[in-house]
């Protein structure tokens, strides 16, 4: 599976037409322990850039923007149980969404993993 | 403004704490524990809180007589001093002209001087309030190269008696002149974590070895600002630039129970204090607008957010000055200024979070109960 990132600390793993997103470790880290997390609907239609989910930890909420353009086709209701799940699995157990691309195209303009590791060290 | 380091600033960064600017302090926000595991250990056992950014201020009478300066701090707060034993402290607020607030502030009466504890942004400004209204009477002094380290949560008695005897027989809010290792320093049975615990006050160059001897003790963890704000939230105390400001008075902000009878009307020695008129008048018939605990529903609700009474349209009738997640409580806490006629416990009101409005009932304060040793 092919893993991209933006620069919002965002990770995007695409699968065919599908891509599934998270938040990065040095996110989780720089948030601290998560306290709530609001996910999209599903079936929900998202441009990219649009507001997709709302994490917050005890000192400030933070919005995950859809980074790609497609309609929200699964979400992890476990982190919304369980929002600690992004801390301690945040590439794993802590995924929020999946989106079925409408432009794949846009999967060039993510960043991939050393781009993204010079901004997140 | 340039950041300076506190004096245990090593012993911070070895501990692997989270650093950050605060005032013009680079202080600990939180250690690898986090906030939410801080706070959870504050109110089980005891956390170590590095406050030495707080300003410490001694206040003697130039004439000797400590009542002299009691008599001319009383024309700054409207706080009965006269009636402040030795060894007790009781919580103050330098009031302005109009009736707010400059500072909050502990006043401590140590016998021989009076100490105080003020807020970081505000020693400028504190200091210089005291100089203008009592440098006739009083010498001011701030005391500069000193450690405050805070001890709260349930064990700190157990932790401190151990490596201090006469701590275990202080109740809340007393404070005594003690030698620690041969030194002068001073300990106070209070916090602002709205747990039982104490803070400690001595000289920078001897405070490592009591670090050293607490953290020594299982029960107790190194917690930061982070989980000190959430802990004052969650018990309801007030953070000044929060809930204080010069434009709130201490009735707005539900503090009547600061101001003793003796500076109320019909009282010994009512008003003579800035602001005195106006306060006086809100004791008697209240203000307009109060501080209310509020609970969001389902999510948290940050500083800044307007509050409507409607789930839509309208004006906003108040705003939020602190929010969070409460890790004890377990659910999402605020607080901020309502009318008074929206200030009943249980009212619904709405929170603008971006555009969307969260239900939020008015709640008591604290949202959980206090466990001070009285």
């Amino acid at each position: 599976m092919d893993i991209r990132y933006t620069a919002e600390h965002e990770w995007v793993a695409i699968d065919g037409n599908q891509a599934t997103i998270g938040i990065t470790d040095h996110a989780q880290r720089a948030l601290g322990d998560l306290v709530f997390v609001q996910l999209p609907t599903v079936g929900a239609v998202l441009a990219r850039g649009a507001l997709a989910a709302v994490v917050e930890s005890v000192k400030a909420a933070s919005d995950i923007l859809a980074p790609l353009s497609g309609a929200i086709v699964d979400v992890n209701p476990a982190t919304v149980a369980e929002p600690a799940l992004l801390n301690s699995d945040p590439m794993g157990a802590g995924w929020l969404f999946k989106i079925a691309m409408s432009q794949p195209e846009q999967i060039g303009e993510l960043l991939d993993a050393d781009s993204y590791g010079r901004i997140a060290s | 403004m340039n950041t300076l380091e506190l004096p245990l600033h090593t012993l911070h960064v070895a501990a692997g704490a989270h650093m950050a600017a605060f005032a013009d302090r680079l202080m600990p926000i939180h250690y690898p524990l986090g906030i939410l595991g801080e706070h959870r250990h504050t109110r089980a056992a005891a956390a170590l809180f590095d406050v030495s950014h707080m300003g410490q201020i001694r206040v003697q009478a130039r004439s000797g007589e400590l009542r002299d300066a009691a008599v001319a701090l009383e024309r700054l707060v409207p706080v009965d001093l006269l009636s402040l034993r030795p060894g007790r402290q009781r919580y103050a607020l330098l009031t302005t002209s109009s009736g707010g607030v400059i500072d909050d502030l502990m006043i401590a009466n140590l016998g021989q001087c009076f100490y105080l504890v003020v807020n970081a942004a505000r020693i400028a400004e504190d200091l210089a309030h005291l100089e203008r209204h009592v440098s006739d009477v009083c010498r001011i002094e701030r005391l500069t190269d000193r450690v405050l380290l805070a001890l709260q949560g349930p064990k700190a008695v157990d932790v401190l008696g151990e490596l201090l005897p006469q701590a275990s027989d202080m109740r809340f809010m007393d404070a005594d002149s003690v030698e620690l290792d041969g030194v002068p320093g001073v300990v106070t049975r209070s916090g602002y974590t709205g747990e039982d615990g104490f803070e400690i006050s001595l000289p920078a160059d001897h405070a490592a070895p009591w670090v050293a001897r607490m953290l020594a003790n299982p029960l107790v963890q190194w917690a930061g600002l982070g989980a000190r704000d959430s802990l004052r939230l969650e018990s309801g105390l007030c953070l000044y630039g929060h809930e204080l400001t010069s434009e709130i008075t201490p009735v707005e902000a539900a503090l009547e129970w600061a101001i003793q009878p003796s500076r109320r009307s019909g009282g010994a020695r009512p008003g003579g204090y800035p602001g005195d008129e106006v306060i006086l008048s809100q004791l008697s018939r209240g203000a307009a607008r109060r501080r209310v605990g509020l609970r969001p529903a389902g999510r948290p609700v940050r500083e800044g957010a307007s509050l409507f009474d409607a789930a839509s349209g309208g004006e906003p009738v108040g705003h939020v000055t602190s929010g969070t997640f409460a890790p004890s409580a377990q659910c999402p806490i605020a607080m901020g200024y309502v009318p008074i006629a929206l200030a009943t416990v249980d009212t619904l009101l709405y929170a603008d979070v971006r555009g969307q409005r969260i239900p939020v009932h008015v709640s008591p304060l604290p949202f959980v109960p206090p466990r001070y040793y009285r």
